[in-house]
């Protein structure tokens, strides 16, 4: 299975680079793809947010031709209504996802830059919304990816992998080594 | 596990597709409204455990949707949403049962915890009611097994005696189950949420029991190191149960009376006047008329404690009970020892039908257990059994056991039963042996209540 990094907004180089490398562990090929996605329609000047359902379904509009799962990554601020934000979200069982990771630099917090801490995050945000492509739901197992995360310190909290029972659903989805710990 | 099921209602699409997709990442099982009355159309077709509301809607307001959702199902949890915060409105929602309120936009973890919590809390209610329930349901203790006519009488009498808060006392032998009637009588009563305190009166010298039953002030006596509450303050609320009653010293039958008039007492060493509500149980195997007419025990305490009588038969008037209880106690020892004895055989059987049992279920439970623990083979053995050749019935159906069941009425009864065992229950040859009428035999075995094993 094939993945499609698309960039948004999205100027963290160093970030893309090694969030792309610790991907391509589960994926056959993973791909930079750089496509215009139109986000006026999903801004909200009230709340200076992006409406994250609008812009996946700005790229699913585009139809874009690449095979396999889409990861939309950004640096704007994301919201669903209803909700003050959210860090990203995916198609349960589809091919389209979005990660922002405006509130998982630490400096949104605490003014101090902490890029590993920003890595791990990143990394556990876009399985964990890979995971819902690919058909998870939250899982209740604290160290698990499918963990729900609803503020940073809970991200931090959880593992890096899937648990043994997420990991065994994954095992006919496609993905390389879905029990990688 | 179950999934829960969620209902949101809102006249905004994007609200209702971003809250549906929020929840389904959760694993809950959505269905959404645009308004009140398809609210309820859906809430008709099925049932909820938890419903999201919007407060400003079209035609049907929320608080509205609220109170119609409420009558059809109470246990459903209503969380209402607005878009601004507004205090009366709140205080009204909740008074009108919803489980709380949340303004947009809201975190996300408050809106995942509020969620989670009122789910579990639901689920606690209503396991709550499940187990109240079952509580009060008319409860039998385990031990107090039988199906014989005396035995019937009793289960009657306690549910009868259980409704009231009257003292009982309790008469039968020893081992024929006083505590557990008195347990009975308490789990059915209103009393059942408090404990059931037992004192065994005859094991206690008379300054010790004054202490266990009153407590004592710290410094009272010499060891009295701190102040310690006694059984009747323990029992506040609920039985206490006063077992071998007919030991108990003047001194402190003086005491228990005067407890018993004022439910009012001071601890030993003590000035302070504790007050306690409580029921009592008494029990004894002692014939107080006796120890009355011998000036042993207070006839105004005897009349106090006499309220209503429960007399318990011993095992030997109940013998259709004794394969019943065996079986029970097999069952519960075999599993309890993780034996393989499932099955007590006929021979076996006979004995202990025939034996004289002083020590009463007891006994029998006793001699099961032991049985249990030497026995060799998937059945229970005579020679298993070890019970004192003394106690057994003799060649002519009588049986000589000492203290009890030797009246002239005993002994009939035992006779008749043991001709008609064994003849296998043949009413004409049996009354030809007893050289009686047919329907002399037939007024006899309704007489003793005697029933045919199986």
């Amino acid at each position: 299975m094939n993945l499609n990094i698309v960039p948004l907004k999205f100027s963290n180089d160093p970030l893309l680079r090694k969030l792309t490398e610790r991907l391509s562990i589960y994926f056959d090929e993973i791909k930079i793809f750089y496509t215009p996605v139109n986000i006026e329609p999903a801004y909200n000047p009230a709340r200076r947010q992006y409406h994250s359902t609008k812009i996946l379904e700005s790229i699913i509009k585009s139809n874009p031709e690449e095979s396999g799962l889409y990861l939309i990554l950004t640096e704007l601020d994301l919201f669903v209504p209803v909700l003050t934000h959210v860090f990203g979200e995916a198609q349960l069982k589809g091919r389209f996802s979005i990660v922002s990771v405006c509130r998982l630099y630490e400096e949104f917090y605490t003014a101090e830059s902490n890029p590993k801490l920003v890595l791990n995050r990143s990394i556990k945000e876009a399985l964990h919304e890979i995971g819902h492509n690919l058909g998870l739901y939250h899982c209740r197992n604290w160290e698990c990816i499918m963990h729900s995360s609803n503020n940073v310190e809970e991200i931090d909290t959880k593992g890096l992998f899937y648990c043994k029972e997420c990991s065994e659903i994954l095992k006919s989805s496609g993905i390389k080594h879905p029990t990688a710990t | 596990m179950k999934e829960n099921r969620i209902l949101i209602v809102d006249d905004e699409k994007i609200v209702r597709e971003s809250l549906t997709h929020w929840f389904e990442e959760e694993g809950y099982v959505i269905e959404s409204a645009e308004n009140g009355n398809e609210a309820l159309r859906i809430f008709s077709r099925g049932k909820f455990d938890l419903a999201l509301l919007d407060m400003k809607m079209p035609g049907m307001t929320g608080l509205e949707l609220l109170r119609k959702i409420k009558d059809i199902d109470e246990n459903c949890i209503v969380i209402l949403i607005t878009a601004f915060a507004s205090v009366p409105t709140a205080i009204q929602a909740l008074k009108d049962g919803a489980y709380d309120y949340v303004t947009k936009p809201v975190d996300p973890d408050e809106l995942n915890n509020i969620v989670r919590n009122a789910l579990e809390s639901r689920k606690l209610k209503i396991e709550n009611v499940e187990l109240k329930k079952q509580i009060d349901s008319f409860i039998i203790p385990e031990n107090l097994v039988g199906e014989s006519p005396q035995m019937r009488k009793i289960i009657d009498l306690i549910h009868t005696v259980a409704e009231t808060d009257s003292t009982v006392m309790l008469r039968g032998e020893s081992g024929t189950g006083k505590e557990l009637v008195a347990k009975a009588i308490h789990q059915n009563s209103k009393r059942k949420y408090f404990p059931i305190i037992t004192v065994n009166c005859g094991a206690l010298s008379e300054s010790l029991l004054e202490s266990e039953l009153f407590g004592h002030e710290k410094g009272a006596f010499t060891g009295a190191h701190f102040r310690r509450k006694g059984k009747f303050e323990i029992a506040n609320g609920g039985t206490i149960f006063l077992d071998e009653i007919g030991s108990v010293s003047s001194k402190t039958q003086v005491e228990l009376l005067r407890v018993i008039e004022s439910k009012k007492f001071n601890r030993v060493g003590g000035n302070e006047m504790v007050e306690s509500d409580f029921r009592i149980i008494t029990a004894t195997n002692e014939p107080l008329e006796k120890l009355i007419d011998d000036g042993k025990f207070r006839k105004d305490l005897y009349y106090r404690l006499n309220v209503i009588t429960i007399n318990i038969p011993p095992l030997r008037e109940r013998i259709q009970d004794i394969p019943i209880l065996a079986n029970h106690f097999l069952k519960k020892y075999s599993e309890l020892m993780n034996k393989g004895i499932t099955d007590i055989s006929k021979k076996a059987l006979d004995q202990l039908l025939n034996y004289d049992w002083p020590g009463n279920v007891r006994e029998l439970e006793n001699t099961i257990e032991r049985a249990i623990v030497i026995g060799k083979s998937d059945s229970i053995e005579p020679d298993d059994l070890h019970l004192k050749e003394s106690n057994f019935t003799i060649d002519n159906g009588f049986s000589f056991s000492g203290d009890n069941g030797n009246s002239l009425e005993d002994m009939e009864r035992k006779y008749i039963l043991k001709v008609l065992n064994g003849n296998n229950w043949n009413i004409s040859k049996s009354a030809e042996i007893l050289e009686i009428e047919r329907v002399t035999l037939y007024n006899k075995i309704n007489k003793y209540g005697l029933r045919k094993i199986k």
